[in-house]
C-alpha cells in the first residue's frame, strides 16, 4: 500500500498514470487503506449472504475491488449431493472434516485474492459462530497483515427467518429435489445444529478489542465496536442505510424533449407534444401501481420537472440527477460534434466511460456525483426517479451490477419505465413501455474501435467495478487423499505457531474450529 | 451554510438531500463533563455547513441567565427545591425557544443540550416533540474514564462563568461534587426499556456505539458524523499551492505550474514542516499541477484528491478580472451580488464546492495531523467549516499565498495560528466592491482587483 504514496514522488508520466489506476481506487476513500477481511457471523438464514453480496456490490461500485467467498459454495462443490441436515451435526466426523477443508480452501483463496490478485476487501461468508473459528481467522489475518472486521447478524424474529428461508434457501441447489415443506423443515433442523455451539460476539468481555458491527433485528439496532479506519466507517454507514422492506424502484427518463426531437445533446429544453403525452401516461401508470407512499424525484432540468408536474404529486428536485454536462458539445447534434470536434468524437467512442466532454463531464464524474442519490435510494422504499439517459444508465448499472465498460451502452429508451424489485440476492427488472412514440437517442458501441489501454483514465479517479464471479470451481485438493498430509507453508499460515507439527489438521483444537 | 437561504429554483422543496419534512430535535443525554456540549456544537456546525439550518440550545446558559451568580454545587442537589424549580423553568424556556426556531424561524434541527439524565425528563421532551410534530433523536455520551473526565473539566469547565471567582482546585472539587448530584438519579438509555426510541449511545469517546432505530436520512447522517469525530489532540495545516504562473499574470483558474517564487515557497514549506516535528503527518493535495509540485518539494508521501481541485470558473477560466468585466460585465456584477451562490457559466459556485468537499471534511475529522495543500476558494470553504463562518463571510475569507494556517481544536472551537513563510507573492484577494449594480461602470467593478503583471 505504501507504493501509492511513493508514486506521488515520481514524475507523472503516462506509465505511472496507468499504474496509478490500479491504486487509484483507494483514493476515493481517502487513505491508503489496508487489505481488509470482512468476516460474517451468524446462524443460518440471518441474511449474511444478502449482506455480503450487497456490500460487495457497493464497495466495487465505489471502486474498491471486493469479492465474496461463500463457504457454502465450496461445500457444494466438494459434496456434490446434499442429503440432509445430518451433514451439519457436530458429531458427524466425516462431515466436520469436509467442512473444515472447505473453510481452509476458501481462506486460501481469500489470501490469494488479497495478495496476488489486487483485491482490497474479501468477504468471508460463513457462519463463523464459534470463538475458536473466529480466533483462527484472527490469527490468519494477523499473519497476513489483513485488517479484520466482523459483521454479525442477530435475529430471533421467527417471521423474518421463515421469510428468508422461503426466499433463498428453499430454492437453493441443496433442496432442488425437495418440496417446500420438507426443505423448510430440514433447514430449520440445520439451524439447530449450529445454535447449540453459537457464541455471539461479546462486546463487554471476550470480543471487546475486536472491530465489528452487530446488526440486530434486521437493522433495528446496531452495536458498533472499535472502527479502525475509513473503509470500516464507510461499511458501517452503508449497512445502516440498507433495509429489507419489500419495495420497488421505478426509473425512467423525462418525456421526449424538443432537443431530443432535433437530435441535439443536453441543453435544458421543455417537453415536446409527445413528451407531454408521456407525462400523462406516466401519471396513469403511477396510479395503477397503487403504491403506498411513493417518493418522486426529478433533476433540476426543465424536462424532468415538467414530466413530474403532470403526476400531480409532491416531488423533490436533486441537482445530482442533472444530465451529464456535454460541455462545449452542449446542444449540438452528433453530426455537428463529428464535424467540429472529430478527435473528441473518436476518443469518446474509444472509451465512453472515461471520456470527459471538453469543459464537461464524463460517466465517471457522474458516478461520483450520483453516490448520495444511491445511498438515499437504499434508505427509501418506493421511489420513482425521473431523470436522464446517462444518469439513468448510471443508476441502473449500480442496481444491476454492471461494469464501467457496459454502463454507457445500457439501453434506456424514452417513454419506458424500468421497475426494479429487489429479490433474493439481486434485482428483478421489468421494462414497461408506456406506448407513446419517441425518437431513439441510443447510440450503440461502434464496431470498429481500437480497444487499447485507456489513455483517458484520470489519475486518482474511481472506476466502478462489477462484483466478481464467485469461485465456481474452488480447488479442493483431493478430498480422497488422507486428511493427514504434508503441512505445506501455505497451510501453516492458517495454524497458530503452536500447531506446526504434522497432523495439525486433525488436532483437537483445530477440528473443533469447524463445527 | 448559515445565512444561505434557499436559491431560486428550489421552490419549497429541499434540493440536495431528501430531508424529512419534519424538523428534528436532537436531545443530548449524559452526566456533566461527558462531552455533550462539545458534540452539540460540532454537530451544529457540521449541519449548518451542509445547509441544514441548525441551532443549539444549552440549558446551562439559560440557567446562568436566570441565576446571575453561581454559588456552589449545592444548587444541583436533588433535594434543593428552589434549585429544581429554577432548573425546570430553564429547561421549559429553552424548549419554548426550540419550538420557535423549528416552527417559526425555518429551523430544521434543534440540539437540546442538557443532562437529560432521568427518564422522566426525557418523557417530557418526547411529549413536547409529539405535540409539535418534531422527530426526536437522542445522543447519549457515556464515559467512565477518569482521565478523559478530568481533561474535560480542565479544558472547558474551569473557564466557565460559573467558576470565574474560583481557583483551579476549588473549581475542580466543586465540579466533581456537581457530577455526584446527578449520578444517583442517572438512568442511562436502555436497550430494552428504550427500545422504541431513536438514539445513539457513544461509549468511551467513540470506542463503541449503540445505534437504535435510525428513522431517516438526517439521523443516519448524524450517526455517520458522530462515528467519525474524535478528540485526540492534533493539528490541521491549511495552505495554498505556491504562487503559480497564472497567479502572476492575474488570471484565474487554469492548471499552470509554480513560478520561481512558488518553488521557493515549496522549499520553505518543507523546512517549516520539518521544524514543526509533527507525528505521522498526512499530506493531501488536489489533482492540479501547482499543488502537486508544491507537495513534491516536501519529499514525503502525499495523496491527491480530485475533490480538492480549485473552483471551476467555467467560461471565465484563465481570464483576468479585467477581461471578465469586458466580456461578461453582467455576470461579474451578479457574482459580486451573491458570491456564495453565484455559479460561473459552465462552472461551479462556492455552494457546489461545499458539497464537493464534504467527504474531505469527513475524512479530516477521522484523521489526526494533516497538511492540506489546496487552492483559494477551496481553502476558504474548509476554513469556514472549522471556524464556523457564514455563507456571506466564506467567499471573502483571507487566504493568502505563501501563508500556512495551523488549526488546533481547542475546547469548543478551533485555535488558528497564521504562519507567513516570508516568500513574496502576488495578492489574489479581491474584496467586494461597493457598487455591485449591473449598471455600474467598469472602473467601479475593477476597483478592488489586486495588482498583477
Amino acid at each position: 500500500i505504501a507504493c501509492l504514496c511513493e508514486k506521488g514522488n515520481k514524475q507523472n508520466d503516462l506509465f505511472s498514470d496507468i499504474q496509478n489506476l490500479q491504486m487509484s481506487s483507494k483514493i476515493l476513500v481517502g487513505k491508503c487503506s489496508n487489505l481488509t477481511l470482512i468476516v460474517m457471523v451468524g446462524l443460518p438464514a440471518r441474511g449474511k449472504t444478502y449482506i455480503s453480496r450487497k456490500l460487495t456490490r457497493y464497495l466495487n461500485w465505489i471502486g474498491i475491488p471486493t469479492k465474496v467467498f461463500n463457504v457454502g459454495e465450496y461445500r457444494r462443490e466438494a459434496v456434490k449431493h446434499y442429503s440432509a441436515y445430518d451433514f451439519f451435526k457436530s458429531d458427524n466426523e466425516d462431515a466436520v472434516k469436509i467442512r473444515q477443508q472447505c473453510a481452509l480452501a476458501a481462506l486460501r483463496d481469500v489470501k490469494n485474492y488479497l495478495t496476488e490478485e489486487e483485491g482490497q476487501v474479501a468477504v468471508f461468508d460463513a457462519t463463523n459462530t464459534t470463538r475458536e473459528r473466529r480466533d483462527m481467522i484472527l490469527e490468519f489475518g494477523a499473519e497476513n497483515g489483513f485488517e479484520i472486521f466482523f459483521i454479525e447478524s442477530v435475529c430471533d424474529d421467527p417471521n423474518v427467518i421463515a421469510c428468508n428461508i422461503l426466499e433463498v434457501k428453499v430454492s437453493c441447489p441443496d433442496y432442488q429435489d425437495c418440496n417446500k415443506t420438507d426443505a423448510m423443515d430440514d433447514f430449520k433442523k440445520r439451524i439447530e445444529c449450529y445454535r447449540m455451539n453459537y457464541q455471539p460476539l461479546d462486546p463487554d468481555q471476550y470480543d471487546k478489542n475486536l472491530s465489528f458491527i452487530k446488526v440486530i433485528d434486521v437493522g433495528r439496532r446496531f452495536l458498533v465496536n472499535r472502527i479502525q479506519d475509513h473503509i470500516q466507517s464507510r461499511i458501517v454507514y452503508y449497512l445502516m442505510n440498507i433495509h429489507v422492506q419489500p419495495r420497488s424502484i421505478y426509473l425512467c427518463r423525462h418525456g421526449e424533449s424538443q432537443q431530443n426531437m432535433q437530435g441535439r445533446l443536453g441543453g435544458d429544453s421543455g417537453l415536446s407534444t409527445r413528451g407531454r403525452k408521456f407525462a400523462g401516461a406516466l401519471a396513469e401508470f403511477v396510479e395503477e401501481q397503487n403504491l403506498k407512499d411513493l417518493k418522486v424525484w426529478t433533476s433540476q432540468m426543465r424536462r424532468s420537472i415538467q414530466t413530474a408536474e403532470a403526476l400531480n404529486v409532491p416531488y423533490e428536485q436533486w441537482k445530482a440527477l442533472n444530465e451529464i454536462d456535454a460541455g462545449l458539445c452542449e446542444e449540438m447534434t452528433y453530426e455537428d460534434v463529428r464535424e467540429r470536434f472529430p478527435e473528441e468524437f473518436a476518443l469518446r467512442d474509444q472509451d465512453k466511460y472515461y471520456y470527459r466532454y471538453p469543459s464537461g463531464e464524463s460517466y465517471q464524474d457522474l458516478v461520483q456525483r450520483v453516490e448520495p442519490v444511491i445511498m438515499e435510494m437504499e434508505r427509501q422504499e418506493n421511489v420513482l426517479v425521473i431523470c436522464h439517459q446517462a444518469v439513468m444508465r448510471c443508476l441502473l448499472a449500480y442496481f444491476l451490477d454492471k461494469s464501467a465498460d457496459e454502463m454507457p451502452y445500457l439501453k434506456c429508451p424514452l417513454h419506458t419505465v424500468l421497475k426494479l424489485t429487489p429479490v433474493a440476492y439481486g434485482c428483478k427488472v421489468e421494462s414497461i413501455s408506456l406506448n407513446v412514440d419517441a425518437v431513439n437517442t441510443h447510440r450503440d458501441r461502434p464496431e470498429e474501435v481500437k480497444r487499447g489501454p485507456s489513455i483517458l483514465i484520470r489519475r486518482n479517479s474511481v472506476t466502478p467495478l462489477t462484483s466478481p464471479e464467485p469461485n465456481k470451481k474452488p480447488r479442493m485438493e483431493g478430498l480422497d487423499d488422507p486428511i493427514i498430509r504434508e503441512v505445506t507453508p501455505a497451510q501453516l499460515t492458517l495454524c497458530s505457531a503452536s500447531h506446526t507439527t504434522l497432523g495439525c489438521l486433525i488436532c483437537p483444537a483445530l477440528s473443533s474450529c469447524f463445527s | 451554510m448559515r445565512g444561505a437561504s434557499r436559491s431560486k429554483n428550489t421552490q419549497d422543496l429541499d434540493k440536495r438531500v431528501c430531508m424529512t419534512n419534519c424538523p428534528t430535535l436532537i436531545v443530548t443525554v449524559g452526566l456533566p463533563a461527558r462531552g455533550k456540549t462539545y458534540i452539540s456544537k460540532k454537530l451544529t456546525r457540521y449541519l449548518n455547513w451542509i445547509d441544514v439550518p441548525t441551532k443549539e440550545f444549552n440549558v446551562g446558559q439559560y440557567r446562568r441567565e436566570c441565576v446571575k451568580i453561581y454559588k456552589s454545587f449545592e444548587f444541583f442537589q436533588p433535594d434543593n427545591e428552589e434549585g429544581l424549580k429554577i432548573r425546570k423553568q430553564c429547561a421549559l424556556a429553552a424548549l419554548n425557544d426550540v419550538r420557535q426556531f423549528l416552527t417559526d424561524e425555518g429551523g430544521q434541527v434543534a440540539v437540546f443540550d442538557a443532562t437529560n439524565t432521568t427518564r422522566e425528563r426525557r418523557e417530557t421532551i418526547i411529549r413536547f416533540a409529539e405535540q409539535n410534530g418534531f422527530k426526536v433523536f437522542f445522543v447519549e455520551s457515556v464515559c467512565e474514564d477518569p482521565d478523559v473526565i478530568a481533561e474535560n473539566i480542565v479544558q472547558v469547565k474551569l473557564g466557565s462563568p460559573d467558576y470565574i471567582h474560583c481557583n483551579t482546585e476549588e473549581a475542580v472539587a466543586d465540579f466533581m461534587k456537581r457530577i455526584k448530584c446527578y449520578e444517583n438519579s442517572y438512568q442511562p438509555l436502555d436497550e430494552e426499556l428504550d427500545r422504541d426510541l431513536s438514539f445513539i449511545k457513544i461509549i468511551d469517546v467513540g470506542r463503541r456505539y449503540l445505534v437504535n432505530r435510525v428513522q431517516d436520512h438526517i439521523q443516519s447522517r448524524i450517526v455517520y458524523y458522530l462515528m467519525n469525530i474524535h478528540i485526540t489532540p492534533r493539528s490541521i495545516y491549511l495552505c495554498r499551492h505556491g504562487e503559480s504562473d497564472l497567479n502572476i499574470k492575474g488570471r484565474i483558474g487554469g492548471d499552470s505550474g509554480l513560478s520561481a517564487r512558488g518553488k521557493e515557497f515549496a522549499k520553505a514549506l518543507r523546512q517549516f514542516i520539518q521544524s514543526q516535528n509533527i507525528r505521522d503527518l498526512k499530506v493531501w493535495t488536489s489533482q492540479m499541477k501547482r499543488t502537486i509540485q508544491t507537495a513534491e518539494a516536501l519529499g514525503v508521501p502525499y495523496e491527491q484528491w480530485k475533490a480538492l481541485n480549485e473552483i471551476d470558473a467555467g467560461v471565465c477560466e484563465e481570464l483576468m478580472y479585467e477581461e471578465i468585466q469586458q466580456r461578461y460585465p453582467q455576470e461579474f456584477a451578479l457574482r459580486d451580488q451573491d458570491k456564495y451562490r453565484y455559479r460561473y457559466p459552465k462552472g461551479e459556485s462556492y455552494e457546489d464546492l461545499v458539497q464537493r468537499l464534504e467527504p474531505v471534511i469527513m475524512e479530516l475529522e477521522r484523521q489526526e495531523n494533516v497538511l492540506v495543500i489546496c487552492h483559494q476558494a477551496v481553502m476558504r470553504c474548509l476554513l469556514a467549516y472549522f471556524l464556523d463562518k457564514t455563507a456571506e463571510e466564506l467567499p471573502y475569507l483571507k487566504c493568502t499565498l505563501h501563508t500556512v494556517l495551523k488549526l488546533t481544536p481547542m475546547a469548543y472551537g478551533c485555535k488558528v495560528e497564521s504562519v507567513c513563510l516570508n516568500v513574496d507573492a502576488v495578492n489574489t484577494h479581491r474584496d467586494r466592491p461597493s457598487n455591485v449594480d449591473v449598471s455600474r461602470l467598469p472602473e467601479e467593478a475593477l476597483l478592488t482587483v489586486p495588482d498583477h503583471h
